[in-house]
């Protein structure tokens, strides 16, 4: 095991979050103050609690995984894309490291990123709104495993991604707006039947209704279910990751 | 072939076997390639654009991977025994790859870490400064002109201490001055004991700075020897003969030697090879004084190593 050369590519990585720091976390952070001054202040005050939860602090997972889900796409596919559009990842091929070694270092670095993300996030939002955690290791639980697996998918979505119209599309039109459908803002309980049933059919749905239930015991779907959609999702990702770079796809000729 | 001082002391340090590389559009960009590397030496690898010199250096440092054949570095297997292999070895690109904003000295560490070193600053600070980079290892990579770039790629290639350093066109445009540079910087590697393997399309950079010359074309290795010796394998002289009075034939009696006359018949050329048991001079010059033509002045010339390579990839098409 190489972990001089993980702790290389994982500092390099980190110092790209400390020198971006305004974007990388005041962005997240004033984005989520928006949401809750717009829809948990002016719009929530109008809605009655949802399963027994203010509005307020029932959008706070959602709003969580809304971040989570983003920022961790976007730094692990921006990671290891860019060393590709310079031409630096020669070095990385080039060096004594395998296929582990790369991932543990960008995706460790990008899931950290989201982990600070997510956690500043719920300090600033309980400065909002009364929160309680009622399973703090299944909320850790579902953070983490959220982290890694998405930040798989973005170094997926990295390494797949030749120009940088492929690098936000991903983002911009699959996840932005499954979030958004998947109950962030709402239970879907709150939907007519039939979307009801459609919304089943989004995956991230699980993740936000598993997280959420971890906060308010309040969930959309059976939590035994959420667990095992994250961690397919996360197996999945390692999956396809392996097979790229075992077969050097996009890296190798 | 003679061997070369390093050849009868070392084993060699590379060995590529029966090396081939097709790509997916089914460009054959390797044919079997054989090659051997010593330890010490500085190869240069000739050849015109598209001969497929960087294919056969990506090849050995990991960046492509073989259609067939294998390379050995430092006796461990390229492919299967990847981490020993890959650490001997430093590859500096053709592009100035390097990331935008990274301090010099960042991107340095970067590289021995990646390679699995643990940090030593003071190694680092002493290789920037042998590099003459020394004050610039806290300035970012994309403030640096061309040349200096360069010599981050050398820096960042040296960060983990390799013995084989491999140079992919280190002075592809770059001007007559910069070009000096790096033969120097070259030449001082080689004297710290690394051995270099360089591309070039540059015959002059070959015959200035190289031991070896390997002339690579259209993915084959045409011909490989030690300097010296394919200049005198290959290599053809000429004499110049300079008349007194200018002769407007040659001499039927002179016939035999295909002398060229020029220079509106004031010099008289003959081409021999050295290699040749008998030159054929002394005799040349006693048939000439014979013929009754007077000598000015002789002088002979080499010819270089463009003339050769020119023979040879013209032969080889």
């Amino acid at each position: 095991m190489n972990i001089e050369a993980i702790k290389a590519i994982y500092t390099v990585e980190m110092r790209r979050t400390r020198k971006t720091l305004m974007q990388s976390i005041a962005s997240p952070v004033i984005s989520t103050c928006l949401y809750f001054v717009v829809f948990g202040s002016a719009i929530g005050s109008r809605i009655e609690s949802v399963g027994g939860v203010s509005y307020g602090a029932f959008i706070v997972p959602g709003l969580m995984m809304l971040s989570l889900l983003t920022q961790s796409i976007s730094n692990a596919s921006f990671g290891i894309f860019f060393p590709k559009f310079t031409g630096t990842v020669y070095e990385i091929l080039s060096a004594p490291v395998s296929f582990v070694e790369v991932i543990v270092g960008y995706v460790g670095a990008a899931a950290t990123k989201s982990l600070i993300i997510g956690t500043i996030i719920l300090i600033t939002a309980s400065f909002f709104v009364d929160l309680r955690i009622a399973h703090p290791f299944w909320m850790l639980a579902f953070l983490i495993m959220t982290c890694i697996a998405f930040s798989l998918f973005g170094f997926i979505i990295g390494l797949w991604a030749d120009n940088f119209e492929k690098l936000q599309v991903i983002p911009l039109l699959v996840i932005t707006p499954l979030v958004f459908l998947g109950g962030t803002f709402y239970s879907i309980d709150m939907l007519p039947p039939l979307w009801q049933k459609i919304s089943l059919f989004n995956p991230l749905l699980y993740l936000i209704s598993g997280f959420r239930w971890s906060f308010y015991e309040v969930a959309d779907v059976n939590v035994g279910i959420s667990l095992m959609m994250t961690a397919g999702f996360l197996v999945t990702c390692l999956g396809v990751v392996w097979y790229m770079f075992r077969t050097g796809y996009k890296l190798k000729q | 072939m003679t061997a070369t001082p390093s050849e009868r002391v070392n084993q060699p340090i590379v060995q590529v076997r029966g090396l081939s590389k097709t790509y997916a559009n089914g460009h054959q960009a390797l044919k079997n390639i054989e090659l051997d590397i010593f330890e010490g030496e500085i190869l240069a690898l000739l050849g015109p654009n598209g001969a497929g010199k960087t294919t056969l250096i990506s090849t050995i440092c990991g960046l492509v991977n073989a259609s067939g054949g294998t390379v050995l570095v430092g006796g461990h297997d390229h492919v299967k025994q990847y981490r020993q292999s890959r650490e001997l070895i430093g590859l500096v690109p053709q592009e100035l790859a390097l990331g935008a904003f990274e301090l010099v000295e960042d991107a340095v560490t970067l590289s021995r870490g990646l390679f699995g070193k643990p940090k030593r600053p003071e190694f680092i600070s002493e290789l920037l400064e042998k590099l003459s980079l020394g004050d610039k290892a806290k300035s970012p990579v994309n403030r640096l002109s061309g040349g200096m770039k360069r010599r981050v790629l050398i820096a960042k290639a040296l960060a983990h201490e390799p013995r084989v350093l491999f140079l992919d066109e280190p002075t592809a445009g770059v001007d007559v001055e910069l070009r000096k540079d790096m033969w120097k910087v070259i030449d001082e590697l080689r004297n710290d004991g690394v051995t270099i393997i360089l591309t070039t399309h540059y015959i002059e950079e070959a015959e200035a700075i190289a031991d070896r010359v390997g002339i690579i074309s259209a993915g084959e290795i045409l011909v490989i020897d030690d300097k010296k010796s394919l200049m005198e394998k290959l290599g053809k002289k000429q004499l110049m003969i300079e008349l007194r009075e200018p002769a407007l034939t040659v001499p039927s009696s002179l016939d035999a030697y295909q002398l060229g006359l020029s220079d509106e018949g004031r010099v008289l050329t003959y081409t021999y090879d050295v290699r040749a048991e008998r030159t054929g001079i002394t005799q040349l010059l006693n048939d000439v004084q014979a013929a009754g033509l007077a000598l000015k002045d002789i002088n002979t010339s080499e010819s270089s190593l463009e003339d050769i390579f020119v023979n040879i990839v013209k032969a080889d098409s």
